[in-house]
């Protein structure tokens, strides 16, 4: 039988222009900023050192010095050749690579140039990626618990805040691991509240989502508030906070040892709970009926799988990570609690999880990334950068628009998240 | 022989429908019994009930004679019962053997999944019943026919010995569907029993072993192929004297309306979905498009009325360039569009039906003066229009979500032939209807034509085409590889070529059909 | 005939219970009263002198904690609205002196509702053309600032020039500020819930940095300078009153997008889009613009409101810390059911609460904080009906059929 073109589909073969070039012109610009703004604002001669060993590093290793010109001048070519080379040709599957290391090349000549002169220590800054990465990964973690089931989840914020506050109240009073303990406890009894009105009463979920923000960011202002008025009770917001332990092997480690192993334990949590989560939505059958729910609940009911119990289980497990996320603020971090102190990492998170793909280890290279962007803008008001604060401190959320945007590609989320599951005919 | 299955007075009440009608049914083994029906009469119900996803109202399931309590499809699965359904339950993004095992999975130590014991037993299902299917594809991969493959293993996977097949052939091409009667022979063969839901008689014929007719809830009839003719059948089904044939005279068509030149879609993956088609509608003349879902048609469809655009190519209306115009320019040059999901795309469910009356009109007058909307008008037009078209509801303001598929329907082709049109696009015009509705669309249809209208019908009902078009087009994998009068092609030439398959047209004019089957 | 009577009049009581459950303003009712009494259960639960009153027995206790909740909730409503007993005798005087004084409250409440109206329309707007505009608070910023610069920078001009431009430029600012995540939304599918999050907190770092920079006032630090004379919105009466047109303006602005969205074709459009944005593709409605101009539209009359309040009250921005007005607004949109008539309403409930919790905070002590735990409660309570019928046991009404 002769059959008509049996292969599957025609594929066009070139990269649509469309995508290629602004992001090449990006490179460009990147490239010629660089050189106009930053070179020729430098005098030659000027050396700019990084020192390579955070504080209270046990190992030390030598700080880079180098001729600030001369780097900028090279990052300022690559960036242009990079730029050329993408729009005439395309990176194509190296495309989200190349956006990296250009990314990396102008952050390296941004430092440069502003530490002119001076030494920046980049060792410490990268120390302070991790930590603050912790709430975001964390954050975006217990959003992807709840979405791949099917249930989005904005009130990660307001679970966080809850956390926080109850960390510090139950850790003045009773130590650091009930405060913990309570903190998780309470982001469970937050996240039911949602489960409950977006899976029983099949509330839309963003809708959920802000009224639990809502009730929860004034319940938690007005307990504070009510705290401090009282001085009776201001022992209460003084809970201290986990030391920092270093690994015994690991933190001897030159460079990487004290960037990664010498933090406290929320970081180790951290960690451990990156690769458990990826085991345990990838690799065990609790995560495939998790994510079968989330992608077509009815293909799942009709195998039997009980769709609202699964969700559920999530949005509660989501839960209790966010208030553990939350109680980082107080007992990982200043040991006591501020109004606003989450101030929009919740919603961070969110994007953390779109930019991960949804998955964890996703999360926890966007968490560094923002992590990255608060450590810089921190770091460089500390060191009278030429720029101001409050500039910089807007870079994360420009980049979480700009990471949503898809300029570095689109994802898919779960098919049926957001739609709350109707037990009714086929 | 004592029956496998035995479902005794079940009934089942829905708000203001009596779905299931005191039902009896009785399931021998290594029987294909064939529940019929048309779209609305019950047989989803009743096998829904039998699978756990409905509990009944009353009445009692039997198992090898045992009585059994069926509240959920676990323990229909545990009873040795199975369903493969209309529309697929399968994951488009995980692989056949997630999608097989899930809820029954294999694993180590109880926790850690065992994909490769899982995609062992697949592959021995497959061979055992020639299904041939790859454990590692993914879902998503696969054309529709094999997905429905993946849909058996998986019960078959779960030991089900009664299987239930609920409209099986809506996507297949009649090859396809042959395949799929051969390897549900296979099946009752090795012991299993089949019940078989459907709304096609000339597949009951073929391939059942027993027939039941089921009608506004309620077993009508009882036969078997060798006793009963279709025609009886179709009166059973419809409860009256069928009338058949399309009253149709040939067409004379006039001058070109559509043209379509080259025309290339290519998709958001950069795969070409719609390869270089070409071809031209005239007035008074209905051009179909015959192919499974799948090939490219919805793609077209969407180009030619402005939702989409092509990559190349060129599409001309009434001679004017319309390849980059949006819908509204289309709609104003005086084309009417049905569109394929009449639900998501042709009405806005929460509206009022005067609304949804005037969906692409409200801004003209009489409707509007200006940018201020006229209710008055709005009632008005939807007074006449719902007189006109019999369009059952509570009244024009009453939410268009309240009203049937087939009224729904009738709001949609009200809406599109209230206004004068040149060039009608038709994309499923007549699914999930019942009898009484596709015989109004479809004269509708025909009157449109013959007062010169430009028809372009797309369906996957090969039936449909056959009954209405002048000249039928077939498209497979994005491109249109035939072009030919009605009245010359036959059925199996038309299936071949809707599988890819080369094939001579004979040529030979077919007999004026006078017992025409009950249209899909 | 005895029998009937008897069916008769317990049907009419039965009925009286099912025609209350049908009421959705009973729903709205009851769902307030349920939200005061637990927040008053909160008040008394976190209020020291109870507990003490407790230890000396169960009815002294009982006793404090009625006393605290309605001195809680009378504080409140004499912050809202005014000593009843002195509005009524100052209206008999017929002394105006003495009328402004007893209305102040009620004057001064509906000054605090004027960002809340337009900030409510501002997202019942967006929710009717299926946009969620969280970020109502950051356009409210932008539109505040370039306002304050506008007022600021413009020397010699008439107020009849002034004040309307001034207003524009608010205005323009927040229809920038919601146009950008439109835009995102439109063309990339981004979600338009975290885009306006995130333009929230980029329009509060950038209101810092104005305030501390470029718009500082040479001899003021971390203030912007005092708006001219000629940019102030009219008010009605001597400070200390600040009640002034910019209410007008709201009522307005809810009136006129209440026309728009109802009696125009554009409004279809956006209500058609906001149902079903493919259906509205089909039938040839830009799908797109509209999602673009709803969430300008919306973040115009955010940007507006905090252009009326620095016009009409404050006069200058200060670096203070989130007003909340937007997240509240928020809830303003979804008690009216996003009905911007409805909206005149709730925006009045919120802002008499605001507005009076200061006085309850000052007698009672009880932060005003709990205004925002009285608001999620409400509608908490209101999104989840259900949950009011079993606790009030009111019947489910049945459900009508469609005829098929």
């Amino acid at each position: 039988m002769e059959t008509y073109n049996n292969k599957k589909v025609i594929k066009i073969e070139h990269t649509d222009i469309r995508k290629r070039i602004p992001l090449g012109v990006f490179f460009l610009i990147a490239g010629i900023f660089i050189w106009f703004v930053f070179s020729r604002n430098v005098d030659p001669g000027m050396i700019t050192t990084f020192v390579m060993n955070p504080g209270g590093a046990q190992v030390l290793l030598p700080d880079m010095k180098f001729d600030t010109l001369t780097a900028l001048n090279i990052i300022a070519v690559v960036c242009i050749v990079f730029g050329i080379f993408q729009i005439i040709r395309g990176f194509r599957q190296l495309t989200t690579l190349a956006i990296f290391i250009v990314g990396v090349l102008v952050t390296i000549g941004f430092l440069a140039w502003g530490a002119e002169n001076t030494s920046i220590n980049v060792g410490g800054m990268l120390r302070v990626m991790i930590l603050r990465s912790v709430p975001i990964t964390l954050g975006a973690m217990a959003a992807i618990l709840c979405e791949r089931a099917g249930v989005v989840n904005i009130a990660i914020e307001g679970m966080m805040i809850t956390g926080a506050l109850v960390a510090a109240i139950a850790g003045s009073a009773f130590g650091l691991w009930v405060g913990m303990l309570a903190a998780i406890l309470a982001g469970g009894l937050a996240s039911v509240l949602h489960a409950i009105l977006s899976i029983k009463y099949k509330i839309n979920q963003v809708i959920s989502g802000t009224i639990i923000n809502i009730t929860t960011i004034g319940l938690t202002s007005y307990i504070v508030t009510k705290l401090l008025q009282n001085t009776n009770l201001q022992h209460l917001n003084n809970s201290g906070f986990f030391q920092p332990i270093q690994l015994p092997v690991l933190s001897r480690i030159p460079f990487f040892g004290p960037i990664l192993f010498s933090h406290n334990i929320y970081i180790y949590f951290m960690y451990i709970l990156v690769i458990l989560l990826t085991v345990i939505l990838f690799y065990t059958k609790w995560g495939l009926r998790l994510r079968a729910v989330g992608e077509h609940p009815k293909a799942a009911d009709t195998l039997g799988v009980n769709v609202f119990r699964i969700r559920y289980v999530s949005v509660i497990l989501g839960g209790l990570l966010a208030g553990f996320a939350g109680s980082f603020f107080v007992l990982g971090s200043i040991g006591y609690f501020e109004q606003a102190m989450t101030a929009g990492r919740g919603f961070i998170s969110l994007a953390a999880m779109i930019f991960g793909k949804w998955t964890p280890i996703g999360s926890f290279g966007a968490g560094l990334l923002f992590g990255f962007a608060e450590s810089l803008a921190t770091n460089l008001s500390i060191l009278n950068f030429p720029v101001k604060a409050e500039l910089l401190l807007m870079l994360p959320y420009i980049i979480t628009m700009v990471v949503l945007a898809g300029v570095v590609g689109r994802s898919r989320g779960p098919a049926a998240a957001g739609v709350p599951y109707e037990k009714e005919s086929l | 022989m004592a029956p496998v299955l035995e479902l005794s007075d079940i009934t089942k009440r829905f708000p203001g429908v009596l779905a299931n009608d005191h039902i009896n049914l009785r399931l021998e083994k290594g029987e294909i019994l064939a529940l019929l029906g048309e779209n609305g009469a019950g047989k989803t119900t009743l096998m829904n009930i039998l699978y756990g996803l409905y509990s009944p109202d009353e009445g009692k399931i039997k198992v090898n004679q045992a009585d059994i309590n069926i509240t959920n499809p676990r323990d229909a699965i545990d009873n040795g019962i199975g369903m493969v359904h209309q529309h697929f339950m399968l994951i488009p993004v995980l692989t056949v053997t997630e999608n097989v095992m899930l809820g029954n999975e294999f694993t180590k130590s109880g926790v850690f999944l065992d994909k490769q014991k899982a995609a062992q037993r697949i592959r021995e299902i497959s061979d055992q019943f020639h299904l041939n299917i790859d454990p590692d594809s993914v879902i998503e991969d696969l054309p529709v026919g094999l997905q429905q493959r993946v849909e058996i293993i998986k019960i078959l996977f779960r030991n089900a010995e009664i299987l239930i097949m609920d409209e099986p052939s809506a996507v297949l091409t009649p090859q396809e569907v042959d395949e799929l009667f051969k390897i549900m022979r296979n099946l009752v063969d090795q012991g299993k029993s089949i019940i078989f839901i459907t709304h096609k008689l000339k597949e009951v014929m073929e391939c059942a072993d027993r027939i039941m007719v089921i009608r506004g809830g309620k077993v009508v009839g009882e036969a078997t192929p060798n006793t009963a003719d279709t025609k009886k059948l179709a009166a059973m089904m419809v409860g009256r004297a069928v009338d058949l044939n399309v009253q149709k005279e040939k067409s004379k068509p006039g001058d070109q309306v559509l043209d379509v030149k080259n025309l290339t879609i290519i998709d958001k993956e950069m795969n070409v979905v719609v390869n270089q088609v070409s071809f031209d509608v005239r007035a008074s003349e209905i051009l179909g498009i015959a192919g499974v879902q799948g090939n490219g048609q919805t793609e077209l469809v969407c180009a030619l009325t402005g939702i989409l655009k092509a990559e190349s190519g060129q599409v001309s209306i009434l001679g004017n360039d319309v390849t980059f115009s949006n819908p509204r320019q289309i709609t104003e040059l005086g084309v009417a569009h049905i569109p394929e999901d009449r639900q998501e795309d042709g009405l806005i469910l929460p509206f009022p039906v005067h609304d949804n009356l005037v969906l692409n009109t409200y801004y003209l007058p009489p409707f509007a003066k200006g940018a201020l909307i006229q209710p008055e008008k709005v009632k008005e037009n939807a007074q006449e229009l719902v007189k006109a078209f019999d369009i059952r509801t509570p009244g024009i303001t009453a939410k268009t979500s309240g009203l049937s598929g087939g009224n729904q329907q009738k709001v949609i082709v009200a809406r599109e032939f209230s206004r004068p049109i040149k060039l009608l696009i038709a994309s499923q015009p007549t699914r999930g209807l019942d009898v009484g509705s596709i015989e109004y669309i479809h004269r509708r249809m025909v009157e449109k034509r013959d007062e010169s209208t430009a028809i372009l019908l797309v369906s996957t009902e090969l039936d449909e085409i056959m009954q209405l078009s002048d000249r039928i087009a077939v498209m497979y994998r994005g491109e249109i590889i035939a072009i030919v009068d009605a009245d010359i092609v036959t059925k199996e030439e038309l299936g071949l070529l809707m599988a890819g398959v080369k094939t001579e047209i004979s040529g030979k004019k077919r007999k004026p059909i006078k017992v025409r089957e009950i249209v899909t | 005939m005895e029998d009937n009577t008897k069916v008769q009049n317990k049907n009419f009581v039965k009925i009286f219970f099912e025609e209350l459950s049908r009421n959705s303003l009973v729903f709205i009712f009851l769902a307030i009263l349920t939200g005061l009494i637990i927040g008053g259960i909160l008040a008394a639960a976190t209020t020291e002198s109870i507990y003490q009153a407790f230890d000396i027995s169960f009815s002294e206790g009982i006793k404090a904690s009625a006393e605290l909740i309605w001195n809680t909730y009378s504080s409140l409503f004499k912050g809202s609205f005014g000593k009843p007993n002195e509005m009524i005798a100052a209206l008999f005087s017929g002394n105006k002196d003495e009328i402004l004084t007893a209305f102040r409250p009620f004057l001064e409440s509906l000054v605090t509702t004027i960002p809340y109206l337009f900030s409510g329309v501002a997202i019942a707007l967006g929710f009717k053309a299926g946009v969620f505009n969280i970020g109502a608070e950051g356009q409210l910023y932008m539109g505040a600032i370039m306002a304050a610069w506008a007022g600021f920078t413009f020397k010699g001009l008439s107020p009849i020039v002034h004040v309307p431009l001034a207003l524009g430029v608010g205005f323009l600012a927040g229809a920038v500020w919601g146009f950008i995540p439109g835009l995102l939304k439109a063309k990339t599918g981004a979600h338009e819930v975290i885009n306006t999050i995130m333009m929230n907190y980029i329009a509060f770092n950038l209101t810092t940095f104005l305030v501390t920079g470029p718009f500082q006032d040479p001899n003021e630090s971390f203030k912007t300078p005092v708006i001219e004379e000629s940019a102030k919105l009219f008010r009605f009466f001597e400070p200390p009153l600040r009640f002034n047109i910019g209410f007008f303006i709201a009522i307005a602005a809810a009136v006129i997008i209440w026309f728009l969205l109802y009696k125009t074709t554009w409004g279809f459009e956006f209500r058609a889009v906001g149902l079903n944005p493919d259906a509205s593709r089909y039938a040839g409605i830009n799908s797109t613009l509209v999602t673009i101009l709803a969430m300008s539209i919306s973040g115009a009359l955010s940007g507006l409101g905090g252009a009326t309040m620095m016009l009409g009250v404050t006069f200058r921005q200060t670096q203070s810390l989130s007003t909340g007005y937007g997240f509240d607004s928020i809830a303003v949109a979804l008690l009216a059911n996003n009905h911007p008539l409805a909206v005149i309403l709730t925006a009045m409930l919120f802002g008499f609460m605001r507005h009076g919790s200061r006085l309850m905070q000052l007698q009672t002590g009880i932060p005003i904080d709990i205004i925002s735990i009285l608001q999620g409660l409400i509608i908490f309570f209101l999104a989840a009906p259900a949950i009011i019928r079993t606790l009030y046991r009111l019947k489910e009404p049945k459900k009508e059929f469609e005829t098929a």
